[in-house]
């Protein structure tokens, strides 16, 4: 087993197997890493990745004491299994990044071989630079505990589904007793076929489970005081009291119905007028007999109001009150309208819906409503009217006219308002005030944390998770399920978009499960999603920082925090290792074991730059690893064609891009830089949120940069790339070299 | 504004006196029998209207209407509804319905063929074919009746010499043996369906 105390021992290792060998000089290329590259160990293979040629790379690193192979083959994002080595490895791309793109014929032999050599001397240099990951050594799961907030259906499924799988679970309510919003109900909406009738919730079933579970502590009547720490080693302070240590964290937080007086227009307010919470509380009080009003009289006649405030300018409002859909209130209206007909078949009751929502097989639930006789009408309603005879006017989409309704008693389906915790650009907005020195904004920041906060993270970033549109907690980022911006923190049930029971129950399974593989993660020092498994960490001299807070304001996941002289605070744990604190650093002083300032830097200057006479542009390509590099990738798959002048460089992100990289490559004679990432903005693609956004901000702040060295804007570029873009990322390329081609050579040549 | 109730009694009434009536509820309001029935532009309601109004307690507007009146029982809609609806059953049930409260649109020409035919067939037990004729030519008047004698005067005399219809039969025609037999067998078949229906 290798480890960073070995004396360094350099090897290359070229592949001339699919075609390399044929059509590149593969001698010319192990001279250049034994002259230029320096490389100890210099070997060729007709087959590397093969069985014999990989055992010719693990005898070296065994018999040989080789720490650090440059592979010069294949692209890094193939073979990764045979090229997994307990070694530090740079990989040359000469299949799909030279041999498969640059066009074919002996014309093209020279500048073919030039990319090809600059590949090498580029891995060689890079892998210099690096050191292996072992993981940090001073990562371990303090706590596999799992720490679930809020005692609802969704929490108390979370708890379970965690203690059933051997983790210790401590769930933390806030009220008196187990069961959330789900307590007050009659009766639920059934999950299981055959979908006919209201059955009982099995809230007090549930409750006595995680009340008697050994492995579940329940706190009662308790808030959170504050959150500090970091994946496997959270200290939360309780409102009663107690400290404890947790290894991940769940917020099942769940919602609030959306208020009636915000409705009046609905009768919000007004006498015999409620909302679907109002019903069960009316149903429960009448156990089982006849359903009354809060005045006494029985109901004989009842109209239900769906969409009530919802679906903004598609629903009963105009967008001034919640623009998305609850779904869960069409099967819910259904099961209260039942609750009428089980009690008195008599009893006239009509549901005014715009969009009967059923998900699931509520088909059958709507159908059986009917069957027993509830009335159901397509009908936009514009005005209720409460009183002792309540009014509901509606347009009937069916009959298509203005119609009225009578009834004893309106329900209006209000919505879900998710109970997420603080907004975080509301924070922030106060604590730059607060930190400036506003009094004002120092109480109002404290107010909001006592008072709105769910967590309460001591984090640089805010007191709780961030939020999306319509205030749901995060959840779900980019393509990874369940993922938030906080790691090991999971937001399950409707505190992270509407839901009904059954589907809270499925989401709490689902992030407790992922609290769990965070849990194991810390304890085996590896990084969350998206780059799971990834060993690296990352470091900070501090002896060089200057504390200009660029760090711990621009990380997208709130992993470093600020310690008490100001200094950068980092919190590996927390990082998924996007390298966006080593993109903001002005002074590079961070870094990880093989991915850092130094290990892109030297390749970018190790990189054969003609002068001006040999009219040869050399151009170097940012191209992000989640999307644009995997698209050049797949141009080279298909055999697509662009110019043999580029030289690309992978990076994490392009929020890792220091812009002093593009300042020494512009220095030492490039002509151009490309920077591709993934799209930005609102429906953002980039995999570590917020990197793409950074660099078009960091480069267009490059401009004075470029007139102190006489170059042209246009000579710095960022474009937005995805993953399918292989077509269009040929074009980008050629675009590229034929403008910088008419702006003519870099005034920077001849200087290097 | 309507006259609309959105109340339950004209459905319950619907359930108790028209055949299939109770399954006017389950109407999911799809429209695909409107879309289906070959009638669609010549009526006023759609059986998907007629059954939301049903549903809203328009009783006058249901019972006067012409719609179901105009049903040909093609049974397009029933192969299509995916709720499996007897609509055409449905039609002809309303339809019969308004004809006995008597709220049927006086003039509905399908209406005055089967009343005539059924009032002729019921006396004698056959349907007496020249009777039955000329009541439909003079159902509008006399003037009317004249005006269609003559337009069909062809057709007639071909009949009587192909011996298809005499002229004899004006003075009576064939009849069932059994007289009374008939009467009874229609006062019983009332009956029967005046008790299902729960009205004996």
């Amino acid at each position: 087993m290798a480890d960073n105390n070995a004396v360094p021992k350099f090897a290359a290792y070229i592949c001339s197997g699919c075609g390399i060998g044929d059509t590149l000089d593969v001698g010319a290329l192990e001279k250049i890493a034994t002259r230029e590259g320096k490389m100890a160990v210099v070997k060729s293979h007709p087959f590397l990745c093969s069985t014999e040629g990989v055992e010719l790379i693990r005898n070296d690193i065994a018999n040989e004491g080789v720490t650090h192979l440059c592979i010069a083959a294949c692209s890094r994002r193939a073979k990764t299994e045979a090229f997994s080595f307990p070694a530090a490895v740079s990989r040359a791309n000469l299949r799909e990044g030279v041999l498969w793109v640059v066009a074919e014929g002996s014309d093209h032999d020279e500048v073919r071989q030039e990319m090809a050599e600059d590949y090498v001397r580029m891995g060689c240099a890079e892998v210099k630079k690096m050191t292996l990951p072992l993981g940090n050594p001073d990562n371990k799961a303090e706590s596999k505990r799992i720490l679930v907030v809020g005692g609802g259906v969704t929490g108390m499924t979370a708890a379970l589904a965690a203690a059933d799988a051997g983790y210790e679970a401590l769930l933390v309510e806030k009220s008196d007793a187990l069961g959330g919003f789900a307590r007050n109900l009659v009766k639920r909406v059934p999950f299981n076929a055959p979908h006919a009738e209201p059955v009982p919730t099995g809230i007090d079933e549930m409750a006595a489970r995680v009340s008697s579970h050994p492995k579940i502590k329940v706190a009662l009547s308790t808030t959170i005081a504050e959150t500090a720490g970091a994946p496997g080693r959270f200290k939360v302070k309780l409102s009663n009291g107690a400290e404890e240590t947790v290894g991940a964290i769940v917020q099942a937080t769940g919602f609030t119905t959306y208020p009636l007086d915000k409705l009046p227009e609905l009768g919000g307010g007004q006498a015999n007028v409620t909302d679907q919470a109002g019903l069960e509380t009316l149903t429960s009080a009448a156990n089982g007999g006849a359903i009354k009003r809060t005045d006494g009289k029985e109901v004989k006649s009842v109209v239900f109001v769906q969409c009530a405030g919802q679906r903004g300018s598609g629903g009963n409002g105009d967008g001034t009150h919640l623009d998305y859909c609850s779904g869960h209130c069409c099967a819910t209206s259904i099961k209260q309208a039942m609750y009428f007909k089980d009690q008195n078949p008599d009893i006239d009751t009509v549901v005014l819906y715009q969009d009967l929502r059923v998900p699931g097989m509520g088909e059958d639930f709507y159908r059986s409503a009917q069957t027993k006789g509830v009335t159901f009408t397509k009908g936009k309603v514009s005005k209720v009217t409460g009183g002792n005879e309540c009014t509901v006017e509606f347009q009937d989409l069916i009959l298509d006219e203005a119609a009225s309704a009578a009834a004893d008693l309106v329900v209006l389906a209000t919505g879900q308002v998710p109970n997420a915790g603080v907004n975080l650009d509301e924070w922030t907005a106060i604590n730059t005030l607060a930190e400036g020195g506003d009094e004002a904004a120092k109480q109002q920041r404290t107010a909001l944390v006592d008072n709105t906060s769910v967590l309460k993270l001591t984090y640089r970033q805010g007191p709780d998770m961030p939020q999306f549109k319509y205030g749901f907690a995060d959840s779900h980022f980019i393509c990874f399920p369940y993922e938030t911006r906080r790691t090991a923190m999971y937001a399950a049930g409707p505190a992270r978009r509407p839901m009904d029971m059954f589907q809270a129950q499925e989401d709490a399974t689902g992030a407790a499960m992922k609290a769990i593989q965070a849990i194991e993660n810390v304890s085996n020092r590896r990084a969350s999603h998206p780059r799971a498994w990834d060993l690296s960490f990352p470091k900070a001299r501090l002896e060089g920082c200057t504390q200009c807070k660029r760090c711990t304001v621009e990380c997208p996941f709130g992993a470093i925090d600020e310690d008490e002289r100001r200094f950068p605070l980092f919190n590996e744990e927390r990082c998924r290792r996007c390298g966006t604190c080593m993109g903001a650093c002005p002074v590079r002083v961070i870094s990880f074991e093989n991915y850092s300032c130094d290990t892109v830097g030297s390749q970018i200057k190790a990189v054969n730059v003609p002068d001006e006479f040999e009219e040869k542009p050399r151009i170097l390509i940012l191209a992000c690893e989640n999307d644009a590099y995997p698209a050049l990738d797949m141009a080279g798959l298909q055999r697509m064609t662009y110019s043999a002048f580029v030289r690309a460089i992978p990076v994490r992100c392009l929020g890792s891009v220091n812009t002093i990289w593009i300042t020494d490559a512009l220095n030492s004679g490039y002509d151009g830089v490309m920077m591709m990432g993934c799209k930005k903005g609102d429906d953002y693609q980039c995999h570590f949120v917020k990197g793409s956004e950074l660099a078009f901000y960091r480069t267009s702040k490059i401009g004075d940069t470029l007139k102190q060295l006489s170059l042209e804007m246009e000579r710095v570029q960022t474009q937005e790339v995805a993953i399918t873009d292989n077509a269009r990322v040929v074009q980008l390329i050629n675009d590229y070299v034929a403008q910088l081609e008419k702006l003519g050579p870099s005034p920077m040549k001849g200087f290097g | 504004m309507t006259t609309a109730t959105y109340k339950n009694s004209f459905l319950k009434e619907v359930e108790a006196n028209v055949e299939d009536g109770h399954m006017v509820k389950m109407c999911m309001q799809c429209g695909v029998c409107a879309g289906s029935c070959p009638l669609g532009p010549h009526w006023q309601h759609s059986p998907q209207k007629l059954f939301m109004m049903i549903r809203a307690g328009k009783r006058e507007e249901v019972l006067t209407s012409d719609s179901m009146w105009m049903c040909t029982s093609c049974y397009n809609c029933i192969v299509r509804c995916p709720r499996k609806l007897p609509i055409t059953h449905i039609m002809h049930g309303l339809a019969h319905y308004a004809h006995r409260l008597n709220l049927a649109p006086a003039k509905q020409p399908t209406r005055a063929i089967a009343k005539l035919f059924w009032d002729n067939l019921v006396k004698t037990g056959r349907v007496n074919e020249l009777k039955f004729s000329l009541a439909m030519y003079f159902k509008d008047g006399f003037g009317q009746g004249v005006k269609n004698s003559m337009a069909m005067q062809g057709v007639g005399l071909g009949l009587v010499k192909a011996g298809r219809l005499s002229p004899m039969e004006i003075l009576g025609g064939h009849k069932c043996q059994d007289q009374n037999g008939i009467q009874k067998i229609v006062a019983k078949a009332r009956e029967i369906e005046d008790k299902r229906r729960g009205l004996a």
